[in-house]
């Protein structure tokens, strides 16, 4: 084994709240000179989709969420609801200079971080690899844990 | 102190300052001094961790009316 430390993360959400954590600490790894893989799956499967508008994040079943004013849950289920919620913590992590998960996602992709989808996902929600970014690999459970075998951090997010 | 780039991370949040520090780094000749300017607070940890990683030197930190600057001396 190297010098050089390695991390293999798990991403399984599809949710703007869930998907900052897997390209945070990939891209500051990355930069630490870490050697990173993310292994895709289910939910997660969404990060790696050319468009990522698609990130949503809702305050139903989610009562973590600092929202402006209390909201009843029966509000929650409103149409619109959801949108309204994902443009306010968009406009929030913008105000605070967080960057957006395109910017995390493109430092990790430059600096080599290893992104594999799960192909089995992929078949399961019959995506296209067209749905997809460029310069990912498509493996499954195994291919993962050959490179996870060797990591010094892993984590299921 | 001496130095031969400045770059000014204000405003940015984790885990840009780490990563734009980096890249300019890579810009840099080896023993030239990077000052960085940021406004994170939790840079000042982070700054320690990452010059640690990637044993590039940093020469001091401290935080200057809720600014935090530091100088980096590149390996």
């Amino acid at each position: 084994m190297s010098d050089t430390k390695r991390m293999a993360l798990i991403a399984t959400k599809g949710t703007l709240d869930m998907a900052y954590p897997p390209f945070i600490l990939a891209s500051t790894a990355a930069t630490m000179g870490w050697e990173v893989g993310i292994f895709f799956t289910f939910y997660g499967l969404q990060l790696l989709r050319k468009d990522l508008s698609g990130i949503h994040i809702s305050p139903l079943a989610n009562p973590a969420m600092p929202m402006p004013v209390p909201m009843p849950v029966l509000m929650q289920v409103m149409p619109g609801m959801e949108a309204m919620a994902t443009s306010m913590m968009k406009g929030t992590l913008k105000k605070k200079g967080v960057a957006t998960l395109e910017e995390l996602r493109t430092v990790c992709v430059e600096s080599e971080v290893k992104l594999i989808a799960c192909q089995m996902t992929v078949d399961l929600f019959d995506f296209k690899t067209s749905d997809f970014i460029a310069g990912i690999e498509y493996g499954g459970a195994a291919t993962f844990l050959e490179f996870a075998g060797d990591a010094d951090i892993c984590l299921f997010i | 102190m001496d130095y031969d780039k400045e770059i000014d991370l204000r405003g940015l949040n984790c885990p840009l300052p780490i990563v734009k520090t980096k890249k300019q780094l890579g810009e840099l000749g080896s023993g030239q001094v990077l000052k960085v300017v940021t406004s994170d607070p939790g840079s000042m940890r982070d700054m320690v961790a990452f010059t640690k990683a990637t044993r590039n030197e940093l020469l001091s930190s401290e935080e200057v009316d809720s600014e935090y600057v530091f100088f980096i001396r590149k390996s």
